[in-house]
């Protein structure tokens, strides 16, 4: 039988996975945020505030949280959007929200533990490992499950983002705005509409990873460290391909546990050191990432071979 | 002192000079004339090496300018004053000088003067942004950064284009009296009538080869030219 | 005048030398983004790396202040070269995302080594200075020196660029780097030349933070945001309007801080800034 801990690898996989494609949906349009830790610790924190502070179920948590994400992420973007002002100035500011986000959730340490973090309280009663109410499972076979039925809607949502306006008109928006908008395409609604689906998916994932960590501090699931960590995962393993994503999430929690195994707890943040190195490596000679080179890679053999026959 | 051998020249696939030679000999006046797109800023920009000849040689002074590296070619005394003007637009007359005489700092005091010298209006207008002046101005402030570095030839790339026709009689008067200080000067025009009442010698470009060449007065008395560019 | 009243004053005033320090933070960054064109996402880890520097060589190898400063803003601006030329460089043709994508790559990677190389405690410069009392308000020494050093940076800064020959480049590529060959200047030194500047301001910067504030690896995230904001709301790529929006968010966070707990002081810039972005969404100034 799998034990827990290639469980629990798989269900992080998964997990990650699905929250860098949600990620991707708009890098791929040229639109880099640096932000996207805000919305997963919104999703975290909201859901699990409400149950620790008013009882209330995960259930009705999370589209309270949701909605938050919703408010947050229309009110940054829009005006980036409207004003075409993109590129720069909204990596800038999508990495100011990630951290003033981080920092709103220090500074409601009364509520929130601040920097220690909060737990939410437990639901599990004797022998039970299923409490649904409170969306907590003992049982990683729950978790897997539950886990991949999102990497399944996100792969889902990725197709229909590149299909539904047409994968011509992404890459026009991407590419030249003015020669998109030219052609009938509304720019900012389909931006914002992309937005608001990235935000979304970003912020069920971190309501998932806090029922599933049953955990949740301020540097974890928000702020700048973990939407890099994002941005990394995705230009790893491709950030132009349905599956990239979830190459790069397979391939930076490998690495990291691998180093983990290898050099014990000894050094302590090598693991982002090498992210951090391999990340400039990837973006100067591989910006397409693993999945991506691999891809081309296959693709000029098959035409070569083809050729040759 | 300049001498172009069989040069060639090629943007991206497009082959836009063909074995091209040509030479300006020192203290002369010498003009390329042709049709739009012959390739005349190519030739010009080859000078200055702004671009790499794809063949032939480039002599200036009896030194190969093959291999020299464009921000090299200030300083061996070729100055060269590109289509449109192409002023600082931000920085003021005085800076745009300033920037011309980069490489020759110590004589900027006594250049400047000769430029304002030359150009009256300049000197009024000295603190003046370079983007706010009028085609004519802005075209006398190009040709006096370009004079700040004391060159031995100067480059003159079309220089009465997108000017108004009582401003353009006033620049080949100052080209006229360029010359006639004793600059040598190759210059690049489409207004071919006016060039050549200016310079002494001459080459037609089309479509990348030089197909005629002589002295100024012949070319203006050819049939040949008068039919085809000045509409006689 | 009673006691609300002056410690409010001296929360205006604090955020008036507040003010003076990010301007000089967001000057580096403007200077490189108004010039290359490529935002540093990872200036201020460039400065943690500084403030290191002065730490180490002042506390462990017992350099003087009035030479470890100067070295560690010498280092920086080396740093400032070799992130040019070995990371910007080479993705300088690339899509601007690769260009963001890259520096953000650089801050991961500073803050992942800092933490490596030097723990994740935080480290004090030792120095102490006193506090200098005007009335009932007390400053401190530390925050009017850099204020005092900030300003000089400002002005060396301005004078650099428009009383010098190679300041005068400077300006002269943004504005049309394709004729500067003519002028007989290298576009690839003035990059060079602009990145070691940016760098030693954001030395310059590094050596005034470390008087006042501890170092360690995340310490760029208390005030990396803040810059960026600073200059996007002035216009990215416009000094003067990164030196007035510099002011303007100090305030905030002074005056927004002395109400309520610091860390929601910066919500409250951030706020504002948020609603600036709606009024004028280009920032303040054009580059």
């Amino acid at each position: 039988m799998i034990g827990n801990y290639p469980l629990h690898l798989m269900i992080l996989v998964l997990l990650w996975g699905y929250i860098y494609t949600s990620w991707s949906l708009m890098g791929r349009l040229g639109m880099v945020s640096f932000g996207h830790g805000a919305f997963m610790g919104i999703g975290a924190y909201t859901v699990v505030m409400l149950w620790n502070h008013f009882g209330l179920s995960p259930w009705i948590g999370a589209p309270v949280a949701l909605a938050l994400t919703a408010v947050v992420a229309i009110v940054i973007a829009y005006p980036c959007f409207r004003f075409k002002i993109v590129g720069h100035y909204f990596a800038l500011v999508t990495l100011a929200l990630s951290e003033v986000t981080r920092l709103v959730f220090v500074a409601m340490r009364d509520h929130t533990g601040g920097s220690l973090g909060a737990t939410p309280n437990g639901a599990l009663i004797e022998g039970t490992s299923v409490a649904v109410g409170a969306v907590q499972f003992s049982s990683k076979w729950v978790w897997l499950g539950v886990v991949f039925a999102f990497w399944l809607l996100g792969l889902w949502v990725w197709r229909l983002v590149d299909r539904g306006m047409g994968r011509l008109a992404l890459q026009a928006i991407s590419e030249d705005e003015e020669a998109a908008a030219s052609v009938g395409i509304h720019v900012t609604r389909a931006k914002l509409q992309v937005t608001l689906v990235s935000a979304l998916m970003t912020c069920t994932g971190g309501i998932l990873y806090a029922q599933y960590q049953l955990y949740v501090n301020p540097d974890t699931v928000s702020g700048i460290a973990i939407s890099l960590q994002m941005v990394f995962g995705v230009i790893a393993g491709g950030m132009f391909v349905m599956l990239g994503p979830t190459v790069g999430a397979a391939f930076t929690l490998l690495l990291a546990e691998g180093l983990r195994l290898g050099f014990g707890n000894k050094y302590p943040a090598l693991d982002t050191t090498i992210y951090g190195v391999m990340l400039v490596m990837f973006i100067i000679f591989m910006p397409k990432g693993i999945l991506g080179a691999a891809l081309d890679g296959w693709r000029r053999l098959r035409v070569s071979g083809t050729m040759q026959s | 002192m300049l001498s172009l051998e069989g040069v060639s020249a090629a943007y991206g696939g497009f082959q836009a000079l063909f074995g091209v030679s040509l030479e300006v000999r020192a203290g002369e006046s010498v003009a390329v004339i042709g049709p739009n797109g012959a390739g005349k800023t190519t030739l010009l920009r080859l000078i200055s090496k702004l671009i790499d000849p794809t063949g032939g040689k480039i002599q200036f002074d009896d030194q190969l300018l093959n291999r020299v590296p464009p921000h090299a070619v200030v300083s061996r005394g070729i100055a060269h004053v590109p289509e449109n003007r192409r002023l600082f637009p931000r920085l003021t007359i005085e800076e745009n000088l300033r920037m011309g005489a980069f490489t020759s700092r110590k004589t900027f005091d006594a250049k400047r003067d000769l430029v304002f010298g030359l150009f009256p209006r300049l000197k009024e207008r000295r603190g003046q942004l370079a983007g706010t002046l009028s085609g004519g101005e802005q075209q006398m402030c190009a040709i006096g950064r370009a004079l700040m570095s004391g060159p031995k030839l100067l480059l003159l790339d079309e220089p009465s284009a997108g000017l108004a026709p009582v401003v353009v009689q006033s620049i080949f008067e100052l080209v006229r009296k360029i010359c006639s200080e004793g600059y040598t000067v190759l210059i690049v025009e489409q207004n071919i009538r006016q060039v050549l009442k200016v310079v002494e010698r001459a080459y037609l470009l089309e479509a990348g080869k030089i197909v005629l060449s002589g002295r100024a007065q012949e070319l203006l008395n050819s049939k040949d030219i008068q039919k085809a560019y000045l509409g006689l | 005048m009673d006691v609300f009243d002056i410690f409010l004053l001296e929360a205006v005033l604090n955020g008036l030398l507040l003010g003076g320090l990010l301007a000089l933070l967001s000057l580096g960054l403007n200077l490189i983004f108004g010039v290359i064109d490529v935002v540093w996402i990872c200036y201020a880890e460039l400065i943690m790396c500084g403030m290191y520097a002065v730490y180490y060589l002042h506390v462990q190898y017992h350099w003087p202040l009035y030479a470890a400063m100067p070295a560690a803003i010498l280092i920086v601006a080396v740093l400032g070269m070799i992130l040019h030329q070995f990371v910007i460089k080479p993705v300088l043709a690339a899509e601007p995302i690769n260009q963001l994508l890259v520096t953000g790559g650089v801050l991961f990677f500073l803050q992942a080594a800092a933490t490596l190389a030097f723990g994740i405690d935080f480290k004090n410069l030792g120095v102490s200075l006193p506090a200098v009392r005007i009335g009932e308000m007390s400053f401190s020494a530390a925050r009017l020196i850099a204020f005092g050093a900030a300003a000089a940076g400002v002005i060396g800064l301005f004078v650099f660029l428009n009383k010098t020959y190679l300041g005068t480049a400077i300006r002269a590529i943004s504005q049309d780097r394709a004729i500067m060959p003519l002028m007989g200047v290298s576009p690839a030194r003035v990059y060079t030349l602009t990145s070691a500047l940016g760098g030693a301001l954001a030395g310059l910067g590094a050596c005034l933070l470390v008087l006042q504030y501890d170092v360690h690896p995340a310490i760029g995230l208390s005030f990396g945001p803040i810059t960026f904001l600073i200059c996007v709301l002035g216009g990215l790529g416009s000094m003067a309007g990164g030196l007035i929006a510099a002011f303007v968010f100090a305030q905030f966070i002074s005056v927004g801080g002395f109400f309520f707990a610091i860390e929601w002081g910066y919500v409250i810039a951030f706020a504002f800034f948020i609603a600036m972005m709606f009024i004028r969404p280009q920032g303040l100034f054009r580059r």
